[in-house]
């Protein structure tokens, strides 16, 4: 009995097999079509995760990855032991969760208030103004930065013309993390609420109708109208954001670094930078930058599943 | 039929617009403070900030950058390579979009899982500095326009909107005798003409606006692109020499110029995209509206 419904398995699964290949045969053109971002895909992306290997050697750039000793986890026992590993660390967190916390919820509120600006022409002006910033390059975003918050930039001119003395922005680490979270708001808060104004203009209007029949004012209907419509957008773009925590915006925190705030401004990502390219220390610097990716994956399943629990079982 | 509205919501909506008034306001200072600077004489504007007298404006900061030339420089590469990306960019995630569209495709979730996975996880930013030496693209504009140019969210985008032509249209193709490469090239490519400006726009923009590969993987100054010379003069502190040509003697005089200079780049070089975007405006959208409703 059972080797006969063995069999009946193999034959439809052998019946399987040849059809794809059938099939494969027959659109092999579709195949071809896939092939240039494939190889492109795997020289790029899947050739470094495999040289990500030296993390695990001591890597010697003559012997090559293959030829180089194997070390175990040294590099990351030696990256455990520095003394700046939980400054680092904490670092790169509080950027970044900081920045969710600040970011998250701002493009929504603009959302929900453009969706009720009355005339479609001033609605397009107000949203033309607010996209702007997201066109202009983070080099020249923080080069406006050092100017404006320079001793003689206008920031100080108008706290000196309030009665306050000069401030040194970009030299006292504390203020770096402000200014990062500040500026990125400004920069992406209304070019993000774009995918929630898309959402919202695509809810009914006779369902507003209704609430507004009923007797709902404006709060119930974001509440039970608005939320729920946007609800999908929000927990991906949630998911998304937590999983970039550990490497987001780290050109803009590598070009707003200077000498005296790296107490605050050196995050994972920036010192992965200064110990590989600039001191050449590749073994050590692929290990940290490995332990950065490998965090990322974690914090992106943990908030996954987090969500997924609080969400009915909806996630990524 | 309608009701009218509560105080409550006349509240709400006044103190919304309200809001939102000062936001663009917060917005547009920034912006008009650097056109204004910019073209200020420099000694006012050290001293006590911008003149809204336009009768003591001046071009002297504009003529200093334009004279320079390496901004000039900066904007042929960053051309070169923003144009050669995006075009190399859209045709790859066109060709690979339009198999992983089709029901039926064998394979389809396994090659869209080797896409996806390296959206979440990649080996780093040694690993890939060591491969592209090694591939002897060091110092070559190959380093700036092949590394990215497969973005797997556009290829997502890609795939919803091919999804959204109705596949009728093929059959009835294939019924006329048309291969599956006429189909492509012929009838479903010119149905997708927004879809590939959105794209094209994007990775314009994108390539635009970057600096850190041309950091890792450029040296020939001749190569080098907008964002790195910007970057040198805004956020290095370092005018080129030629822009502040004629003040070498006086350093106060140095240091005020150098600001103007600063002011002169920042406008000339995110003018182009200031001035283009509006028009592109509602492309930009469409891409986001599409890849939402995938989401």
């Amino acid at each position: 009995m059972s080797l006969i419904k063995c069999n009946n398995v193999k034959t439809v699964n052998n019946l399987k097999t040849v059809n794809n290949l059938r099939y494969m045969k027959d659109n092999y053109q579709l195949y071809l079509f896939i092939l240039p971002a494939l190889v492109l895909t795997i020289i790029f992306k899947y050739v470094p995760m495999y040289g990500a290997l030296i993390a695990f050697k001591d890597f010697n750039g003559l012997k090559g990855i293959m030829g180089s000793p194997w070390i175990g986890l040294e590099n990351f026992q030696r990256f455990l032991d520095t003394p700046d590993f939980w400054q680092l660390l904490m670092n790169t967190l509080k950027l970044s969760i900081y920045g969710l916390i600040f970011g998250f919820p701002i493009p929504i509120i603009l959302a929900l208030m453009i969706h009720r600006i009355k005339g479609a022409g001033l609605k397009k002006k107000v949203q033309l103004i607010l996209y702007a910033p997201n066109f202009i390059s983070v080099v020249v975003i923080v080069g406006m930065i050092f100017i404006f918050l320079s001793p003689i930039g206008p920031v100080n001119h108008l706290i000196n013309l309030l009665g306050g003395g000069n401030i040194s922005f970009m030299t006292e680490p504390r203020y770096f993390r402000s200014i990062y979270i500040i500026s990125g708001i400004w920069q992406s808060a209304g070019w993000s609420s774009i995918v929630y104004l898309a959402a919202l203009s695509n809810v009914g209007q006779d369902l507003i109708d209704a609430a507004v029949l009923d007797g709902a004012n404006i709060l119930q209907v974001i509440k039970h109208v608005d939320l729920p419509t946007i609800k999908p957008i929000m927990v991906i773009t949630f998911i998304l954001a937590a999983g970039n925590i550990m490497s987001i915006g780290f050109e803009k925190a590598f070009l707003m670094q200077t000498s005296m705030n790296i107490p605050s401004s050196e995050i994972l990502p920036t010192y992965v930078y200064k110990i590989g390219m600039q001191l050449g220390d590749y073994g050590y610097s692929a290990a940290v930058g490995l332990f950065n990716s490998v965090i990322n994956v974690i914090l992106l399943l943990t908030v996954n599943e987090i969500v997924k629990r609080l969400n009915e079982g909806e996630g990524i | 039929m309608f009701k009218k509205q509560s105080k409550l919501d006349i509240f709400i909506l006044i103190s919304s617009n309200l809001l939102l008034g000062i936001m663009v306001i917060a917005v547009l200072i920034p912006l008009i403070y650097v056109i204004i600077a910019s073209v200020t004489d420099p000694t006012t504007l050290i001293n006590s900030g911008i003149s809204f007298n336009p009768t003591k404006w001046m071009i002297d900061g504009y003529k200093r950058v334009l004279k320079d030339g390496s901004l000039l420089l900066g904007f042929k590469n960053s051309l070169v390579y923003s144009v050669l990306f995006s075009f190399i960019s859209v045709v790859v995630t066109l060709l690979v979009a339009y198999p992983l569209s089709r029901a039926g495709f064998v394979g389809k979730k396994f090659i869209m899982s080797i896409f996806v996975f390296t959206m979440f996880f990649g080996g780093g930013l040694i690993p890939t500095y060591l491969l592209v030496k090694n591939l002897n693209m060091l110092d070559t504009m190959w380093s700036i326009v092949l590394p990215g140019a497969v973005n797997v969210w556009n290829i997502i985008l890609c795939r919803t909107y091919f999804q959204g032509i109705p596949k009728e249209l093929r059959e009835a193709a294939i019924v006329d005798g048309s291969s599956d490469i006429q189909y492509f090239f012929k009838i479903l490519l010119p149905l997708c003409k927004p879809i590939i400006a959105v794209l094209a726009l994007w990775q314009f923009v994108a390539q635009w606006n970057s600096f850190f590969d041309a950091m890792m993987y450029l040296k020939s100054a001749t190569l080098q692109p907008l964002q790195i010379i910007l970057r040198s003069i805004l956020v290095q502190m370092q005018p080129n020499p030629g822009m502040l040509s004629d003040t070498a003697q006086d350093t106060a005089q140095r240091q005020q110029i150098s600001e103007l200079v600063k002011y002169a780049c920042i406008v000339i070089s995110s003018l182009p995209l200031m001035l283009m975007y509006p028009f592109f405006q509602k492309y930009f959208e469409k891409g986001v509206l599409v890849g939402s409703i995938k989401g």
